[in-house]
């Protein structure tokens, strides 16, 4: 009974978002400045990320396969397409419903206990469109970005690894994610991101903007915003895989 | 004119108040009192419709304002201005750009305009200094005036103040009151104060609404209050430490 309370009141919140999201002016400048914290600030974590994931991946492959009937270049094609399928979307997300979904969270869950969303509505603002419109907009239009930037470093983290290790030639690496490169699983990368972003700023918003309790409710909010972020994700995850794949 | 009309409100099983209802007439001074978590706050979200009554209407200049549309709704919420009780200050932006926040959305005043009405506003307040501070550096009093600053850049019909001088030494406290009165009488503005401080409803209020045991128990003038016999309004009146009678 608690769930489906709770999927009604996210229902409302996001039908209210939608509807309000002809409001441009209203959250304008909001949306420049989240763009920016959703994207350009969450670029070194997720550098860092995508680095570290790629280097692993190649190490712990290189390990497991080592066989003189299993040409280097395999290395390469199961290190970049693991990363363009699953791992840049889905460890950058889990990364992301701690660093974005937190922020969002407690920003939002702060506002209203210190009644300042109050204070926006009763100046005749509509809270959903200055508040949750941008977030979602910026988490929508920026986590696919985001995909971009931990493809790259962690195929380039890929690369480092087995030259600096000296298991993978990066000549190698490079032919065989050329040769199992499919343009679809870029396309599907994308389309995760752009689910995942949606989830995780909307959920966050959602936990945020009905936040109560003082310190310990926006404590709570936030919790609960990254817990229930990662589990969506994980299982939008799955249900993309099964209807795309 | 604010008038409330049989108004009732229940968060799940517990009963806020019920049929409550009374008539706040334009430029003067209603205080609503009464226990702590008897419902105050929450009486005046319903008069802006930040919250919707079970039952009952509260009609602004004679419209219902929870039966408008969320359009209409917004710009009947415009005719306020109000003072919540931790000031609700948005903490990432400094002093100016708070009170100048409303102007910058609802109006379309050149930056010119915009400074000068927020300076006048933080002159009212006596906070001119102040406008480069950020919220975080402010005091107490400090803060409930910046928010007061910020509730009347826009001109309100009404202005409502959550528990203004609730947190505040005497001294900011009485600061506090007399911006009130001023307010009032320089401004013609509508005012309703949410309080429990009886020292302050002495000082700016016309009429008073005593919430208790679920309703509205008692409503009238200050001079009323002062020679009524209603019990539970006397021991609210006398626990708060002022003579009122004799």
């Amino acid at each position: 009974m608690h769930s489906l309370n709770e999927l009604g009141k996210y229902s409302s919140l996001l039908y209210q978002a939608l509807r309000s999201s002809t409001e441009f002016s209203t959250y304008r400048k909001n949306l420049f400045q989240e763009l920016v914290k959703v994207g350009y600030d969450s670029v070194p974590i997720i550098v860092l990320t995508g680095v570290f994931t790629g280097s692993v991946m190649t190490l712990q492959s290189a390990y497991q396969l080592q066989s003189a009937f299993i040409p280097l270049s395999t290395i390469g094609a199961i290190v970049s397409e693991s990363i363009l399928i699953e791992l840049a979307a889905v460890i950058s997300s889990l990364v992301l419903a701690g660093k974005v979904g937190a922020r969002v969270a407690t920003e939002l869950g702060t506002m209203r206990v210190s009644e300042q969303i109050d204070a926006l509505e009763s100046m005749g603002f509509n809270s959903v469109s200055f508040l949750v419109v941008p977030r979602v907009l910026a988490g929508i239009l920026m986590f696919p970005v985001l995909y971009i930037v931990a493809s790259i470093f962690g195929i380039g983290g890929g690369i480092a690894a087995g030259f600096f290790s000296g298991t993978v030639p990066p000549a190698d690496f490079l032919q065989g994610a050329r040769m199992y490169f499919y343009p679809w699983n870029v396309v599907f990368g994308f389309v995760k991101m752009f689910v995942f972003g949606f989830i995780i700023t909307s959920v966050s918003c959602y936990k945020g903007y009905y936040a109560k309790g003082g310190a310990e409710g926006v404590g709570k909010s936030t919790t609960d915003a990254t817990v229930l972020s990662c589990i969506f994700v994980l299982l939008a995850d799955f249900i993309l895989a099964a209807l795309l794949l | 004119m604010i008038e409330i009309q049989n108004l009732s409100k229940s968060f799940g099983d517990l009963l806020v108040w019920e049929n409550v209802s009374f008539r706040i007439e334009n430029n003067e001074t209603v205080a609503i009192i009464g226990k702590s978590g008897c419902g105050k706050s929450v009486l005046i979200k319903h008069i802006n419709a930040l919250l919707y009554p079970d039952s009952g209407k509260v009609l602004i200049d004679g419209s219902d304002i929870h039966a408008l549309d969320y359009v209409e709704q917004r710009k009947k919420r415009q005719l306020f201005g109000v003072l919540f009780q931790g000031s609700a200050l948005f903490d990432s932006i400094n002093t100016f750009e708070n009170v100048a926040f409303p102007l910058r959305y609802f109006t379309k005043q050149s930056e010119e305009e915009i400074r000068e009405n927020v300076m006048q506003s933080l002159r009212y307040v006596n906070l001119e200094e102040s406008a480069s501070k950020q919220t975080s550096e402010l005091s107490g009093g400090m803060r409930k005036r910046v928010g007061l600053a910020r509730a009347i850049v826009l001109q309100p019909k009404y202005i409502m103040y959550d528990e203004p001088t609730s947190g505040l030494d005497p001294q900011t406290a009485e600061e506090i009151n007399e911006l009130i009165n001023q307010m009032a009488d320089a401004l013609d503005i509508t005012s309703i104060v949410v309080t429990h401080d009886m020292h302050s409803v002495l000082k700016v209020a016309d009429k008073v609404a005593f919430l208790d045991r679920q309703t509205l128990s008692w409503f009238g003038s200050v001079d009323d209050m002062k020679h009524s016999d209603h019990k539970e309004l006397l021991d609210f009146v006398t626990a708060s430490e002022y003579q009122i009678k004799g």
